[in-house]
């Protein structure tokens, strides 16, 4: 199976009869996502898409069997679906929603500390465009038709970058494994480092491709995890080189304040750690391609 | 979100931390008043903007008379504050802030931020109080005392405890000190902060623990669940583009170059900057407009971003992926039309029914300039800037 998805994967979306949620849930099904049901509290007993809704996800779960979860609920709300979710025997969490507050994401994380490590949920998000196994699974928002299956892992923050990425990738014919998308908020399930570690355990990935920008540590980070521990190629770009210190660009984490948080110090630290960095985002699927090739031969 | 000094002490002091007695006004007739309404000798006049820095910049005054503050507040009032967190074009100042002087002996640095690392909320403090954090963290590291709060049950007081004696503060003011760090935490929580500071935190000759400036920061996500704090927006303090756009639903922020950009993903956004300054240009501003790029999202756009003067050509960059180029294409052609532009404008469209997109853009009539790769749409734009500063100087040459 690839990194959290497969064909098998029994997806639940939680907030299925919100507006663009069931856009995304009949494009999730066109894809062949295995879409067993929907959560939404005071709906249960109803269908959609085919599908049975459900009041809460311990029902949804012990009706399907759902493993698998996408959150589609507005920011109050959010916070409180994805411990549900976690309490409620999901293995695998997306959170699309974007605007939720921080101090809700620090209770989150906090509540999914009390499940031994084995049982515990993992959680890619909030405030990103899902994650996709190209001919698999499709689990959030992303036009699949980008994504060729293959062996490139892509994990970025951004949802159209990953996006230009993608595309850059299917127009050289290479494919991509598994693609996440960890979100642009300061507060988030997973980080670059946590999803490295998948893909370099992962046989279906021999290569990474990495999306950061201004920043946060999480690029740091992923920089020491990638010295230490990486086998596999890791190539990176990191956008806003040109974004004004103590600005927030767009995304509530793209805020510069402290060392290895500028896009320079990033570049300079993932240089350093053997990382090939693309120098501007049109070449990101050529980098890869010589990589590929110089790994190859 | 970012609110005034003197909000900030309000809010504070409800939660337990003392601040000195002051008084707010609008005009220098009512700082004078409310120097008399305080008593006292000795008052500092504070400018009310929203940044740091206002001391050097000179909106910060030590008054021994009334007239004293009336001339100082004279001086303040209508005036931009120029400092180094406000840019160039400064801040304007529209209210200050009376207070009684305070005679002390220690100043010290108090915040309270978001840790990414930890993802928990992190005290940093330092018994360098008075320099900025920066400044601080560069000349004495050693001073500065970290603690990461446990979210399930709060800033204990052991760990108060700790800060309070790390930073060395008498031992007859720890009760005090804990106080002032649990009723900032408290705060912080409650009302969703994403920043509060103390700087300085002052030890006064008569051993009292005194906060002299305040300033927080508040998550945009929550106001929703405090309307209170969301009333405290002060609109004279933001960029009035940037509000207007926020207003719309748009991320927009100003900047100094002329390349006007129109992108859908805050990430993609950035990294269009990025490449037009890789290209040889300057981008003129940062704009989302959100994953959807809708025909009415890019017409607003587009006024939003010739709005600014100095834009002298616009690079539009979407990415349509569950929307499809056709239809962005229809919308830039669309938004032209309605309101036509006097720069050039290069569109680089990427994704879904892309050929489709294009042909729009060539059949419009519209003089689009259109470019397949982002860098080659980046010096495109910089090609055209650079094109048409050269007609202007030849039209001035004439």
């Amino acid at each position: 199976m690839s990194i959290f998805l497969d064909r098998t994967s029994r997806v639940i979306v939680q907030g299925i009869t919100g507006r663009m949620a069931q856009f995304h849930t009949q494009e999730m099904q066109a894809y062949g996502t295995n879409v067993v049901g929907g959560v939404v509290p005071g709906k249960g007993g109803e269908t959609i898409f085919g599908v049975p809704v459900f009041d809460t996800v311990k029902q949804a779960v012990e009706a399907t069997g759902a493993d698998t979860s996408l959150v589609f609920v507005p920011p109050p709300f959010a916070a409180d679906s994805i411990m549900e979710a976690a309490d409620g025997g999901i293995r695998y969490c997306v959170c699309i929603t974007d605007g939720i507050p921080a101090q809700d994401m620090i209770r989150v994380k906090r509540y999914m500390m009390r499940y031994p490590r084995e049982r515990r949920m993992v959680l890619t998000g909030p405030n990103c465009a899902g994650t996709i196994s190209p001919g698999k699974a499709m689990l959030g928002i992303m036009p699949g038709h980008i994504y060729l299956p293959g062996n490139v892992g892509i994990v970025g923050r951004s949802g159209t970058l990953g996006y230009e990425a993608a595309q850059q990738l299917k127009d050289r014919g290479i494919g991509v494994s598994t693609s996440v998308g960890i979100g642009g908020d300061p507060i988030n399930g997973s980080s670059f480092r946590d999803i490295l570690e998948r893909f370099e355990t992962d046989p279906e990935t021999h290569i990474v491709c990495m999306i950061g920008e201004i920043g946060g540590p999480q690029e740091a980070e992923a920089a020491a995890y990638i010295q230490e521990h990486m086998t596999k190629p890791v190539i990176a770009y990191i956008a806003g080189l040109t974004a004004p210190k103590g600005r927030t660009m767009g995304h509530a984490g793209a805020i510069i304040s402290a060392f290895g948080e500028s896009a320079s110090e990033k570049v300079e630290i993932l240089t350093a750690a053997g990382v090939t960095v693309a120098e501007n985002p049109s070449v990101i699927g050529e980098t890869i391609a010589r990589v590929m090739a110089r790994k190859a031969a | 979100m970012d609110i005034h000094e003197y909000q900030a002490k309000e809010i504070l002091s409800k939660f337990g931390v003392t601040v000195p007695s002051g008084g707010l006004a609008y005009s220098p007739e009512q700082a004078a008043y409310r120097a008399r309404e305080l008593g006292g000798n000795r008052w500092i006049v504070k400018a009310q903007v929203h940044a740091g820095g206002r001391g050097k910049a000179g909106g910060v005054k030590l008054c021994s008379s009334e007239h004293e503050i009336q001339d100082a507040t004279n001086e303040m009032f209508g005036r931009k504050l120029v400092t180094h967190q406000t840019g160039p074009e400064g801040k304007g100042i529209y209210r200050v802030y009376v207070e009684n002087a305070v005679d002390f002996n220690r100043e010290i640095y108090l915040g309270f931020v978001l840790d990414r690392t930890s993802q928990r909320v992190m005290i940093v403090a330092s018994s360098e109080g008075g320099m900025e954090i920066e400044d601080i963290s560069a000349s004495k590291p050693e001073s500065i005392v970290r603690s990461t709060v446990e979210p399930a049950v709060g800033l204990q007081e052991f760990q108060a405890r700790e800060i309070a004696f790390a930073l060395g503060i008498p031992t007859s003011l720890t009760q005090q000190m804990v106080r002032t760090l649990q009723g900032c935490y408290r705060a912080f929580r409650e009302l969703d902060a994403t920043m509060v500071e103390i700087n300085p935190l002052v030890i006064t000759t008569d051993n009292r623990i005194l906060a002299l400036d305040a300033k927080m920061t508040f998550d945009g996500n929550a106001l929703f669940r405090h309307p209170q704090v969301a009333e405290l927006r002060d609109k004279s303090q933001e960029d009035p583009r940037e509000a207007r756009a926020a207003d719309r639903g748009l991320a927009y922020i100003g900047l100094a170059g002329n390349i006007g950009c129109i992108v859908n993903g805050a990430g993609l956004a950035m990294a269009t900057m990025d490449t037009i300054k890789l290209a040889g240009g300057e981008p003129a501003n940062f704009l989302d407009i959100g994953g959807g790029a809708t025909p009415e999202r890019v017409a607003k756009a587009f006024r939003l971003v010739m709005s600014d003067e100095n834009v002298q050509a616009i690079l539009v960059n979407i990415f349509a992926g569950i929307n499809r180029c056709d239809w962005v294409a229809e919308g830039v052609v669309q938004a032209l039309k309605a309101n036509p532009v006097d720069v050039p404008v290069i569109v680089r469209l990427a994704g879904t029914n892309v050929e489709e997109g294009q042909k729009i853009l060539a059949q419009s009539g519209l003089p689009i300039i259109r470019a397949g790769s982002l860098m080659e749409a980046a010096e495109r734009a910089v090609g055209a800037w650079k094109n048409d500063q050269k007609q202007n100087t030849k039209m001035r040459a004439i």
